[in-house]
């Protein structure tokens, strides 16, 4: 079988992938959760309940403002207690809707039934409504709100629909287990897709590493015409969205500019899910997909399905025996992760896992001097000189050689700061030379 | 106590000290057949030339330039390994101790340290040596396998240095120019480093297999330099320009695998490296054919090191998503 890459930079990391073979399992309900009003890229929703207020699993707590922007649901049923502003995994404060959790009632309006419903009945504007109503952003990280990711800009035709299975990040099997368990609700997920897109065509991405998710997606695509598989390598970061779009299709995202200007969208496979269950079953986003690992620190590695709020301790109890043994708490993958400053700031639709490294693997190592290898070079893959950008912020800041060197186009994936021997800490002066251009405008 | 630090949280296995462990266990095979060939007097130029290159520089780093002793990342030991593998065996011992001072003072720490040198420093240790003591630098003893104490041994001419002093008529049974075989695994004179090509291609395998260098430079180096020897050897039909002798004696593979590789002092592309190595080779063949000297290897890198800034600022990746390179 053909396999699928792209050609310039890339690293080869140990992928520490203990979870993968684990079935996704229901986390349970905490006795309070946590639900922030802002869990996408823009403003904040606006705040519709009030401290007191009883609320269902799936009620609308706060309703978009603007376009870029998102709704955001009750994942609990309960009573709200408390509206603050509390620090979330970033270590800031942000504003959270405080809710004790009472029973497990569901809005009437949801279909739990367990069928899978095959047949699209909306239309194209109902699927984007739906999707809009339905609180839906990219899963992978980036938090983008979907509703505008398939509404097309004006004169921009989309050609492809690319579903992303990479996963390429150390720990996480989210994805995977979701692949596994509800490949066709991703199909039709990305038959849904299409038909808001207006294209007859999809494509689900897939690492190597993932020989189950492969071969059940790749038996149940022959039942969809236009939904195919392509097997991507396994090297990081195959999942980043320009480096999916090189692989698969061939064509390079202009420097600064969006996937749709070469006529392609992608969207994340827990994505793809998350719009089938809310065109199909009416069922807002408010849970996901998490995964716990980590090495010597985690006792009990797993996939948990967590309703959005639920404070990462509660998973870390589950998942853990001895806390004291926790170094750092990640959120997200290794490689792109935010360290929390406390093991009980929430999850969010964004978190795909919770990592916890023992005390030795926290460390950062100790910085020495550049020896000019050129090993950053080699491994950026945007084709970016990490070395020189480091030097143009030690040099004063020097934003005219910082904007030569392309500063911007860095995708912060840290395979530059992984590969250096001398632990420069490289992407830490990469995202600081994007602040100070930014700051310029 | 929870930790809190900036994305990435891995980081490869390998770091500046661990580079510098497999060079040094790449360059092991060679000292060992060094010492088998030229006995204890070997051993010494090895000893004092490492011991010599770690003292100056901890000297230097802790009480010239006041900064923490950068002698833990082994980098003073590679330079010390590289410059007695220059050396010939039974050179007296402060000579080598100046070697070392030139090499990590002048060429090494006066511009910074690792990482900031321009100049191969294990190179202009040599070259300082080879022109202020040309006598002892080409006094060149017999190899005798296993003769360890072999003090009062034959002197013999290096097959290059044969090679150089021949007439267009010369034929090479008429000088004593040694087999190739012999050359590959050592029978031949020359400085320690240049006595075993074999121990050099185990220590480019080894290095390959860890990942330490790339293939380009070596190859491209000996490649093109293989190129430019073979059409004047075929042009003249003389002896003295048969390409193997060339290849498989003197500093050339050292040379190419051992001290044109070094991260610092050559480029950070690979196309920067491929031109950076051609340079190289097309040098050597120049110096080695038309110049006094017998050897080209030393000048030649040195010469390419001084292009390695040009290099870099030329040959620099496409950024992606965009057509011009910058």
């Amino acid at each position: 079988m053909k396999k699928y890459t792209f050609p310039l930079g890339g690293i080869h990391i140990n992928k520490h992938k203990r979870s993968s073979g684990l079935a996704i399992i229901p986390a349970g309900l905490p006795e309070t959760v946590y639900i922030p009003i802002r869990q996408h890229i823009g403003s904040p929703a606006k705040i519709l309940v009030k401290k007191g207020d009883k609320v269902k699993v799936g009620t609308l707590l706060a309703d978009a403002d603007g376009v870029v922007s998102a709704d955001i649901h009750s994942s609990v049923s309960g009573e709200v207690i408390k509206i603050d502003d509390i620090i979330d995994d970033s270590g800031y404060p942000s504003t959270m809707i405080v809710i004790k959790v009472e029973g497990d009632d569901y809005e009437p309006s949801i279909d739990r039934s367990p069928d899978i419903i095959r047949d699209i009945k909306d239309d194209k504007e109902t699927i984007i409504k739906k999707i809009q109503a339905s609180g839906i952003v990219g899963m992978g990280g980036a938090g983008f709100p979907t509703p505008i990711k398939v509404t097309l800009p004006k004169g921009k035709k989309a050609e492809y629909l690319i579903l992303n299975g990479i996963e390429c990040e150390a720990y996480l099997t989210a994805d995977d287990r979701l692949m596994v368990e509800k490949a066709e609700e991703i199909i039709i997920g990305a038959k849904i897709l299409n038909k808001a897109l207006g294209i007859q065509n999809a494509i689900i991405a897939i690492d190597e590493n993932k020989p189950e998710a492969i071969k059940v997606l790749s038996e149940l695509t022959r039942r969809y015409v236009g939904v195919n598989v392509r097997v991507c390598k396994s090297k990081y970061p195959q999942g980043a969205e320009k480096q999916l779009i090189k692989a698969i299709t061939g064509r390079e995202v202009p420097s600064r500019g969006l996937p749709i200007d070469v006529g392609c969208v992608v969207q994340n496979v827990g994505t793809a899910y998350a719009v089938y269950e809310a065109v199909q079953k009416n069922k807002p986003l408010f849970e996901r997909v998490v995964t716990v690992s980590g090495d010597d620190a985690v006792d009990n590695p797993a996939n948990y399905l967590v309703r959005v709020g639920t404070p990462a301790s509660f998973l870390i109890k589950r998942s853990c025996s001895d806390t004291s043994r926790i170094g750092k708490i990640i959120f997200g993958g290794a490689m792109m992760g935010t360290a929390a400053v406390n093991s009980d700031a929430p999850i969010t639709k964004l978190t795909s896992g919770v990592l916890l490294l023992n005390d030795l693997d926290a460390q950062k190592p100790q910085e020495t001097a550049c020896i000019r290898c050129g090993k950053c070079v080699e491994a950026c893959p945007m084709g970016l000189r990490p070395f020189a950008i480091a030097s143009a912020i030690k040099n004063n800041d020097d934003l005219n050689e910082l904007r030569r060197l392309h500063t911007l186009d860095c995708i912060e994936c840290g395979s530059c700061a992984y590969t250096c021997p001398a632990k420069i800490p490289l992407l830490d002066y990469c995202k600081l030379g994007k602040i100070e251009l930014r700051k310029q405008k | 106590m929870l930790k809190i630090s900036t994305a990435p949280h891995l980081n490869s296995p390998l770091s500046t000290r661990g580079i510098m462990g497999h060079v040094i266990i790449a360059m092991l095979p060679l000292a060992f057949m060094s010492i088998a060939y030229f006995g204890i007097s070997a051993l010494e130029v090895i000893i004092t030339s490492v011991a010599g290159c770690v003292l100056f520089e901890y000297l230097i780093s802790r009480y010239l330039m006041k900064v923490p002793n950068s002698t833990r990342d082994l980098s003073a030991v590679v330079t010390g390994l590289l410059l007695a593998f220059n050396l010939p065996a039974g050179m007296p011992i402060w000579m080598t101790l100046v070697g070392c001072l030139i090499a990590i003072g002048v060429a090494k720490m006066a511009f910074g340290g690792i990482g900031k040198n321009l100049f191969n420093p294990a190179l202009v240790g040599r070259v300082f040596l080879f022109i202020s003591f040309p006598v002892q630098m080409t006094h060149w003893i017999k190899p005798d396998l296993f003769h360890f104490m072999n003090l009062d041994a034959q002197t013999a001419a290096t097959p290059l240095g044969i090679l150089k002093h021949m007439d267009a008529l010369s034929t090479a049974s008429q000088h004593h120019l040694p087999q190739y075989w012999e050359m590959f695994v050592g029978y031949t004179g020359g400085s320690l480093g240049e006595v075993s090509t074999a121990a050099i291609l185990l220590g480019f395998i080894y290095m390959l297999w860890k990942k330490i260098i790339g293939w380009e430079i070596p190859v491209y180096y000996i490649g093109t330099f293989l190129i430019f020897i073979g059409i004047h050897w075929l042009l003249t039909g003389e002896t003295r320009y048969e390409p193997m002798t060339h290849i498989l004696s003197g500093g050339l593979m050292l040379g190419a695998v051992f001290m044109a590789t070094d991260y610092t002092t050559s480029p950070m592309t690979r196309r920067g490296r491929i031109i950076f190595a051609i340079g190289c080779g097309f040098l050597t063949y120049i110096i080695r054919i038309y110049s006094v000297y017998p050897e080209g290897v030393s000048f030649a890198i040195l010469i390419m090191n001084a292009f390695v800034p040009i290099i870099d600022m030329t040959c620099i990746p496409r950024v992606f998503g965009s057509k011009e390179r910058k």
